[in-house]
């Protein structure tokens, strides 16, 4: 039996198992909504505008593993999703995007609400189609799936034009992928491995630097075994965070421009640089030359193109990182490395992460509370700024997959939207948005979608009504000389709670923080919690332009 | 120094585009690109030449190979290869220079295309050697228009770049 497109399109999500999709209706993808219409499996969740669907997507993405699907209209509504896809597409978070498109007899008439939204988004997708033969469809969606999940994930974004979707086809899902030109290499070279193995057994002072990747390829376990059994510290890369335990001894935080001095300078001091799923970026490594110069660098990582791409490997391996670490793990044993530990603690005990508790609420006492209050067990979502520094420098993390934030693109107004899918996606885990007055004012218009769909999601704003990162920026590099980061008009974040029906606290002192938050956090439904604090504090340890790691300011 | 690349590519639509975006955006220079179907119709074979050290082509090549409608990657510059440029100069030839310049074209093995009033048009084949000579011999006559097509290339004997002789995933990054 014949049925148009859009009903197979339906078809082909149900048999990926899609549960959800965030979206927003329109005209050109009228059909492709007729076809959800009738579904019973899969939900559709109505954002307030496109770009909280790919960033709730995304978050959804971040928490559950599975591929976010959003979908959006053609014109306006592909172009709002580019933030989300770009932001998706710089952290490898598996998205499927779909764009409602002019029919195809219009494309290349600048038709009404037309965008060439696969030329636009080219550069910040895996891949993507414009479909242009409704028979080919549902390969192409079976491909898509595929090539966003497998080796290193991204977004694939599918331009259907409405006539295309209105066309009846003979439906036929394929049971296999064929793509000539894409074959992630999984297994690591073994010889590469056995040559790993022994320097790790040679080195005197390893450092395992750990990022995103341990999380996409749930390698958190082999990356703690690992750890434990060769003794080596461990350093998180932004987006490696909460892929080791945050609490462990070996644990030395976040490195780079706002990482730890101690988690900097083991980098800075170590014979052998252990890169797991990581891609050296500028604001890890900072000054090229004088980022761990000491070391011998092993990188492993399932993208062959990060390798050599930032600094001089010299053992090379690509592959999936989890099936590395296990073959890795077998031709180990036990190492002690007392005189290095001995050196890390030392570190550590030296160069604390601090600062000073005088003078108002500091938000960096709000993280560490927040820590203790929930031990880990949370989902933290942020927003782009101080705040998320200081929720990667403070906060605990114990379990992968509890931290979603957007590190790469560095996207403000990713949080609310990323929360909603975080909160959609794991409906038992208390979600928390950790925000600023900046951040949320980007995409705010998303709590109508939170209430809609009852998510009891936790809003944190450490209000300092101010741009606080780029004011920071502007004392170090510009000599103090404040523009466009401080606003002249804060809204009433109370009220604003009270037109969504949100309970909403305000915290100025750190009893209010003591007494309020935990009643705010354990409160049934959503609360919005306001933390009035002090407008120029600044996110320290920091490592100015042009400098090494091992070269921090403090406080 | 200047490579060249023979990339097999999905004969579609948009490719060249992705292939060039990826070029521009990534700050890499195509000194020259050629592209054309093969004798697998939805193959496409593009020759291309970048200029860079030996990181920076390792570079090219793997972003290359990320593109899902790349299929293979050969970088066939250290390799015995047989490369073609083709050239069509449109020449000034007064009917007294003529003998001349035709003469001059015989060297090249070039051959007359089109003969008009004041100019003569020829089309040479060759290696970038022979083609630049070429150019050069001409340029006193005074050189009224100049078209490349670029270069193509292949292996010599019976090495081959083609899909049959092993995937893309060939690259493990060593």
């Amino acid at each position: 039996m014949e049925i148009t497109a859009a009903e197979a399109l339906v078809r082909c999500l149900e048999k990926e198992n899609v549960e959800i999709i965030f979206g927003y209706p329109g005209g050109a993808n009228l059909p492709v909504y007729d076809a959800l219409y009738h579904s019973s499996r899969i939900k559709h969740v109505l954002v307030r505008h496109e770009q909280g669907a790919a960033h709730a997507a995304d978050g959804y993405a971040r928490v559950t593993g599975k591929v976010g699907v959003c979908l959006a209209t053609s014109g306006p509504g592909a172009t709002n999703l580019v933030t989300g896809i770009a932001n998706a597409y710089m952290d490898s978070i598996p998205l499927v995007v779909f764009t409602g498109q002019v029919p195809t007899t219009q494309i290349g008439t600048d038709a009404f609400q037309e965008v060439d939204i696969t030329g636009i988004t080219l550069p910040i997708t895996k891949h993507n189609y414009l479909v242009k033969d409704p028979n080919k469809l549902p390969g192409i969606v079976k491909n898509a799936f595929h090539i966003a999940a497998t080796g290193r994930p991204g977004p694939v974004l599918i331009d259907l034009p409405k006539d295309v979707a209105q066309s009846l086809i003979e439906f036929k899902y394929p049971a296999t992928v064929r793509l000539q030109g894409y074959k992630p290499t999984y297994k690591g070279h073994p010889a590469r491995i056995t040559e790993i193995a022994g320097l790790i057994k040679q080195s005197q002072k390893p450092v395992i630097y750990a990022g995103g990747g341990i999380l996409s390829s749930r390698a958190a376990d082999e990356l703690l075994q690992l750890a434990e059994l060769i003794s080596a510290p461990v350093t998180n890369t932004f987006m490696g965070l909460a892929s080791f335990p945050g609490d462990h001894p070996l644990f030395l935080g976040m490195l780079g421009l706002h990482g730890t001095r101690y988690a900097n300078l083991a980098v800075t001091e170590c014979d052998m640089l252990l890169a797991l799923g990581a891609r050296f970026d500028d604001r890890v490594t900072m000054h090229l030359k004088s980022f761990a110069p000491e070391a011998t660098v092993v990188h492993i990582d399932i993208d062959p193109a990060e390798i050599g791409k930032n600094v001089i490997t010299h053992v090379p391996l690509v592959g999936d990182v989890k099936l590395i670490l296990k073959t890795l793990l077998q031709q180990l044993e036990r190492i002690d490395r007392s005189p290095w530990l001995s050196r890390i603690r030392e570190m550590k005990e030296q160069y604390p992460l601090s600062y000073n508790r005088e003078g108002g609420l500091k938000p960096q006492f709000v993280i560490e509370q927040l820590s203790r209050f929930t031990k880990g067990n949370a989902i933290i979502v942020t927003d782009v700024g101080q705040h998320q520094m200081w929720v990667a420098q403070y906060y605990q993390f114990r379990k992968p997959r509890t931290l979603v934030s957007s590190g790469g693109l560095g996207a403000m107004g990713f949080g609310l939207p990323a929360a909603i899918g975080a909160s959609i996606g794991r409906p038992g885990d208390m979600v928390i948005l950790v925000t600023g007055d900046g951040s949320l004012q980007m995409t705010m218009q998303e709590l109508g979608t939170m209430m809609e769909q009852e998510l009891p999601v936790k809003i944190l704003i450490l209000n300092n009504q101010s741009l606080g990162m780029v004011r920071q920026l502007q004392e170090f590099y510009c000599e103090g000389r404040y523009i466009a980061t401080q606003f002249k008009f804060h809204p009433d974040f109370m009220q604003l709670a009270k037109a969504y029906g949100i309970p909403g606290y305000t915290l100025q002192t750190e009893e209010d923080v003591m007494n309020l938050l935990p009643q705010a956090l354990s409160a049934p439904g959503p609360a919005l919690v306001n933390c009035l604090v002090p407008p120029y504090e600044n996110v320290m340890p920091m490592v100015l332009a042009g400098k090494g790691i091992d070269e921090a300011i403090d406080y | 120094m200047k490579h060249t690349l023979a990339v097999l590519v999905e004969n579609r639509p948009g490719v060249l585009v992705r292939v060039a975006g990826l070029f521009s955006r990534r700050g890499f220079n195509i000194e020259s690109l050629t592209v054309g179907r093969t004798e697998n119709h939805d193959i496409s074979r593009m020759t291309i030449e970048v200029d860079g050290d030996d990181r920076l082509i390792e570079q090219v090549t793997k972003q290359l190979h990320k593109l899902i409608d790349v299929i293979k990657i050969s970088d066939i510059t250290r390799e015995e290869y047989v490369d073609r440029d083709l050239v069509m100069i449109k020449v000034n030839a007064e009917p007294g220079q003529r003998v001349e310049i035709l003469q001059m074209a015989a060297i090249f093995r070039a051959r007359v295309v089109d003969l008009g009033r004041k100019t003569m048009t020829l089309e040479c084949t060759g290696n970038e050697g022979k083609i630049n000579a070429f150019e050069e011999s001409l340029r006193p006559y005074g050189i009224r228009e100049l078209v490349r097509t670029g270069k193509v290339a292949m292996l010599r004997g019976s090495r081959f770049a083609g899909v049959s002789s092993g995937g893309k995933n060939d690259n493990n990054g060593e």
